[in-house]
């Protein structure tokens, strides 16, 4: 036994003839908030879903909770990138809610007040009982986001896996999911592992940084990997690391890829300050 | 002088069969047709009845009844479809377009043959179109236990079909088989078709699965109350179907009954027309939205204590009032 949740030893991904990952390795604890940050097409996507089992890897192997078969489905929560949601799917947020217990298996299922209440319960550890019974189409961004964390929290998951969950979401709304993750995974011992192009709204909560660029990752703590030396390396030509207030820009020369600073974001924090 | 429910309505065994399979069959295409239109397959949905129409004019060639030649051949084009890949978003259209385009083709040769070889006139009016007053008795068993097999499946299938179409991928990683779901549904979805072609004919059972489907989901919230919703809807259709063809008989030109299946596919289209008008004491949903676009905006604004929360929900509402309502 390690301790570790999650362990990711040397993963690589080829697909169609080009290597999307080379070499991954990390591991995550339990409680632990982990951003997973890099450029747009850098794999963090790709990733995820090696973690989740529907990508296999060409190479390496994941570990979840020691075991390399794990029970996925019982121990990962997921919240995918945001969904394009008819507003006539017939589901509201209780429904979205209700199938995290058991939207994966074949059978009925009958009301029971036990079900409701732990629906109920689940929406409102995520400020999400206000609207309930209406329908996940026609809740705005941050509301959907919410709701399908309650999805991935009602099994109650060890880790909880989140694609890019602040891209689409203005910035109130952003900060608001942040603290409500970081409250999770330090009251409820969840583990956090949240993909994003933009570590600065994660920079309060975060416990770990996995830096993904070029296929290769960069792990340990904010301080240790977002330096111009480790990210120079990754990305294999220079750039420069930016302090600047509470914000770190990752700068390089143009036309070579760093994440993309959300130019909103950047005006909104100039006025607050 | 003559009342809508005639007397000797029900005590006709036409008109009985015709109640009794036509409110299985509504139920099952009900609660079908709603995964159908959440999923967006009504295209194949239409196909498969198309489809369906090659093996009841295949059958009434061979001289065998048609619902079984409705069934083999709607089960053969979902398989087929699946093959050709239904499910994926690109290989959708053309799945369902080249299946269909084969089987009418068929089609057209059983029916020119089936009609040049013997003298039965109005069959192929019966393949197409349907009629509930011609059921044979002997298929009601046949008819009524293929129904309760697809209503069965789908109901098995329906928490699984909901968080598919809610993400396929979120789905498989909670490590359902998505593709198995669907292929079962495909299925599913070609038996309940067999059975409305056979009460409103091939062409028309679209009109069964979908006209239903569609006005309870815009009516009904939750799952559970959509499905219900959508089979009473169908029941109610099929009924009034029945008793205004039984009426006709009554109306010009004198003698003969209206088509049932031309009641049945009005009131569909009428109740979905129903469900646009504005509901007592309801807002339209574009307004509901606007008002809490600008209530997030309000608020935002406040609390930040800067332009940016005002200017966010000024988006938004730009944002409700864009879209199409």
């Amino acid at each position: 036994m390690t301790g570790d949740l999650l362990r990711l030893e040397g993963i690589g991904v080829r697909l169609g003839g080009r290597q999307i990952l080379g070499d991954v390795s990390f591991s995550v604890r339990p409680g632990e908030f982990t951003g997973l940050i890099g450029p747009n097409g850098a794999g963090k996507t790709t990733l995820l879903k090696v973690i989740l089992g529907l990508q296999a890897p060409s190479s390496g192997r994941v570990l979840v909770q020691d075991s390399a078969r794990p029970r996925r489905g019982s121990l990962i929560g997921y919240v995918p990138q945001k969904l394009v949601i008819d507003p006539d799917m017939p589901l509201r947020a209780r429904d979205v809610v209700s199938l995290g217990l058991d939207g994966n298996r074949l059978g009925f299922s009958f009301p029971s007040r036990q079900r409701r209440e732990l629906v109920r319960e689940t929406l409102r550890a995520v400020g999400a009982e206000r609207y309930a019974d209406a329908r996940v189409g026609e809740l705005s961004g941050g509301e959907q986001q919410r709701v399908l964390i309650a999805h991935a929290l009602i099994s109650r998951p060890r880790l909880l896996l989140l694609d890019e969950p602040l891209a689409n979401l203005d910035l109130r709304s952003g900060h608001e999911i942040v603290a409500l993750l970081g409250k999770l995974a330090s009251e409820q011992e969840i583990a956090v592992l949240i993909s994003a192009h933009d570590m600065n709204p994660l920079l309060s909560v975060m416990d770990r940084i996995v830096y993904l660029a070029a296929g290769r990752a960069a792990t340990g703590s904010t301080a240790e990997v977002v330096t111009s030396e480790v990210l120079s390396g990754l990305y294999g030509h220079h750039v420069d690391v930016i302090r600047l207030h509470n914000r770190i820009l990752v700068v390089a020369a143009e036309g070579e890829p760093v994440p993309a600073a959300d130019d909103k974001a950047v005006v909104l924090d100039h006025g607050a300050a | 002088m003559h009342y809508l429910f005639a007397p000797g309505l029900l005590s006709s065994g036409p008109v009985r069969v015709a109640l009794l399979v036509g409110t299985v069959v509504a139920i099952t295409s009900g609660v079908t047709g709603v995964f159908t239109v959440i999923r967006g397959q009504s295209f194949a949905g239409h196909s498969l009845a198309d489809v369906a129409t090659t093996g009841g004019a295949g059958a009434f060639l061979v001289g065998v009844n048609q619902f079984w030649g409705f069934l083999a051949a709607g089960v053969a084009g979902a398989a087929l479809m699946e093959a050709i890949g239904v499910q994926r978003r690109r290989g959708r259209d053309v799945a369902t377009g080249v299946v269909l385009g084969g089987a009418l083709g068929a089609a057209a040769l059983f029916l020119y043959l089936g009609t040049q070889r013997t003298s039965v006139t109005g069959a192929s009016f019966t393949i197409l179109f349907g009629s509930m007053f011609v059921i044979s008795p002997d298929t009601v068993p046949a008819l009524i236990a293929s129904g309760v097999v697809a209503l069965l499946t789908v109901a098995v299938l329906a928490r699984v079909l909901l968080l598919s179409s809610l993400s396929p991928e979120l789905a498989a990683a909670r490590g359902v088989r998505v593709r198995l779901a669907g292929a079962a549904y495909l299925i599913a979805l070609a038996v309940s078709v067999s059975l409305s072609a056979v009460v409103i004919g091939a062409v028309l059972s679209t009109a069964l699965l979908i006209g239903p489907a569609a006005t309870a989901l815009r009516v009904a919230r939750g799952p559970a109350r959509a499905m219900a919703a959508s089979a009473a809807i169908g029941v109610a259709v099929t009924w009034l179907g029945v008793v205004l063809a039984y009426d006709s008989y009554y109306w010009p030109p004198h003698g003969h009954g209206w088509p049932v299946s031309f009641f049945v596919v009005v009131l569909v289209v009428l109740g979905y027309l129903l469900s646009y008008l504005p509901r007592p004491g309801g807002r339209p949903r574009a307004a509901r939205r606007r008002e809490a676009a600008h209530e997030a905006g309000h608020e935002a604004g406040h609390e930040a204590g800067h332009e940016a929360g005002r200017e966010a929900g000024r988006e938004a509402e730009r944002d409700a009032a864009c879209s199409p309502a």
